[in-house]
């Protein structure tokens, strides 16, 4: 593992990013228009204020899902991750250069769409500002790390797209957005425990309403973070030096 | 030391579920060019992949340079282009060979160097998604001859190049056995193309039907060109094991 192999993994991987103009606003943008469609379809603060840290967890989750699974998908397809295979870098430098790359990206996602909640739609925020951002970033960083592991099942990228609603979709259903989750069905709401979403969105609630670092906060936190380092095991165990 | 770069030894691989390479033997000697021609499916790719270490054997040993295919100390010291071009599309052809010489901690100079063998030059600041299909494969050329590797793998660098790209690659690929010392194997369905090469192997079905140099082909199979002298040779394989022809 070394530093140098994965900055300049991730100044590449940017580098690919960075042409693509279209991509890039749509990962910063699309999140903070959905948020003012959502204060003002409702059209009511009280909701938003309710809805708005779900949402901030959703969004990055998903978007990363999406560019990560695709991305990894096309080093995979198109022989570069072979070539890199052949050459002296580590898998998780690899990794860890997407991890940076993408990580970057969902801060800017972020930023954008949490100040605009803050600043202009009138989202009020009890706790810290930097713990809220933090918690974002990671729940995308979940979404990265998920995308990279699925992208090893999927052929093409339109395979890749369709995971979405299985990995993200279930997990957004089940997070808490539409009902609390000790309101669903207790199967359901027993199957929302063992979801990472559950509990970055969780995290973020807590957040927002109270000022308070409770157990419970630091235990969603560590339950995220656990679980974005697993994902990353994972998708560091789906690359191969050696293919069929 | 070994005379060989590359040794095989009963290597069988199996893909998708059928054997693709029935138990191959064969070998290459240093500092030379050698040709490995043959139809198109019959384990060319699979072979080289096997030789680089990144192809999953089912039996056999494979030892190049001295050292199990694939092992930690080998990396970067051999250079390997894929059949299709791997590079990155969305990458200019500059950035590309950046990429790839910081990994190899090639010297600063190397992507000019590269750039210039390859023909590539004019292009450099250029998207790869942009490039026609000879200069793409031509940047993945590019890429695995960044830092002068002792040992070159490449498969089918020829394919989809116009007579005289083609013919100048082939002089490329003379040069940089014979001045530089390297060893390179250069796959390729066209049998001409391995006319002029030092060593010639022959491959059919999986199976290594003649490792020689070309004249030794012709004379050993009384033929006048190497399309002949593969047809001569599959026809007797295709006896010996029962295949109608
Ligand atoms: N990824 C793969 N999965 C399953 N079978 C494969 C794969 N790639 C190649 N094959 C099969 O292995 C055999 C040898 O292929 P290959 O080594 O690519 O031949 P060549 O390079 O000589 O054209 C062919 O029968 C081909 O269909
Ligand atoms: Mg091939």
């Amino acid at each position: 593992m070394s530093l140098r192999l994965t900055l300049i993994t991730t100044w590449r991987i940017i580098g690919q990013r960075r042409r693509d103009h279209r991509t890039l606003a749509l990962v910063t943008l699309v999140p903070a228009l959905l948020m003012v469609l959502m204060r003002y379809v409702f059209d009511s603060k009280p909701l938003f204020e309710r809805l708005a840290p779900t949402l901030l967890a959703i969004f990055p989750f998903i978007v990363m899902f999406l560019v990560t699974s695709v991305a990894t998908l096309r080093e995979r397809r198109s022989g570069t991750l072979e070539r890199l295979m052949t050459m002296p870098i580590a898998k998780l430098d690899l990794l860890l250069g997407y991890a940076v790359a993408f990580g970057l990206l969902a801060v800017i996602q972020v930023g954008v769409a949490a100040s605009l909640c803050l600043f202009w739609l009138g989202l009020d925020v009890k706790g810290s500002f930097a713990l809220m951002f933090g918690i974002a970033v990671l729940d995308a960083v979940l979404g990265m790390a998920l995308g990279l592991f699925v992208s090893a099942f999927a052929r093409t990228e339109f395979q890749a797209v369709q995971f979405m609603p299985l990995f993200a979709g279930t997990q957004v259903l089940l997070c808490g957005l539409l009902v609390p989750r000790d309101h669903m069905a207790g199967v359901l709401a027993r199957i929302s425990d063992f979801l990472p979403l559950s509990y970055a969105v969780d995290a973020l609630k807590l957040i927002t309403t109270s000022a308070e670092l409770s157990r419970e906060l630091i235990q969603d936190i560590g339950v995220v973070a656990a679980c974005s380092l697993l994902a990353l095991a994972a998708g560091a165990a789906t690359l191969r030096r050696r293919t069929a | 030391m070994n005379s060989c770069a590359v040794e095989v030894e009963g290597l069988r691989v199996v893909r998708g579920g059928t054997e693709v390479l029935h138990g191959l033997d064969c070998s290459i000697p240093r500092s030379a060019l050698t040709a490995l021609v043959g139809p198109s499916g019959c384990g060319k790719s699979t072979l080289l992949r096997a030789m680089v270490g990144v192809q999953v054997v089912a039996q056999g040993r494979v030892t190049v340079l001295g050292r199990a295919a694939g092992s930690r100390a080998l990396r970067g010291r051999i250079g390997y282009a894929t059949e299709s071009p791997a590079v990155y599309a969305d990458l200019s052809v500059r950035d590309n060979l950046r990429y790839f010489a910081a990994i190899l901690k090639a010297e600063a100079p190397a992507a000019e160097l590269v750039l210039e063998q390859v023909g590539l030059t004019r292009e450099s600041e250029r998207l790869v998604a942009q490039l026609s299909g000879g200069q793409l494969s031509r940047t993945s050329l590019a890429v695995a001859l960044l830092n002068q590797p002792e040992l070159l793998i490449l498969d089918e660098p020829t394919i989809g190049l116009d007579p005289v790209l083609r013919e100048e690659l082939w002089r490329l690929f003379h040069q940089l056995a014979g001045d530089l010392g390297a060893t390179l194997i250069v796959s390729s369905h066209i049998m001409d193309e391995a006319a002029r090469c030092e060593q010639l192997l022959m491959m059919r079905d999986g199976r290594i039907l003649a490792g020689d140099t070309p004249e030794g082909v012709r004379r050993s199979t009384g033929s006048q060109d190497l399309e002949q002298a593969f047809m001569r040779l599959a026809g007797e394989t295709g006896a010996a094991v029962g295949t109608p022809a």
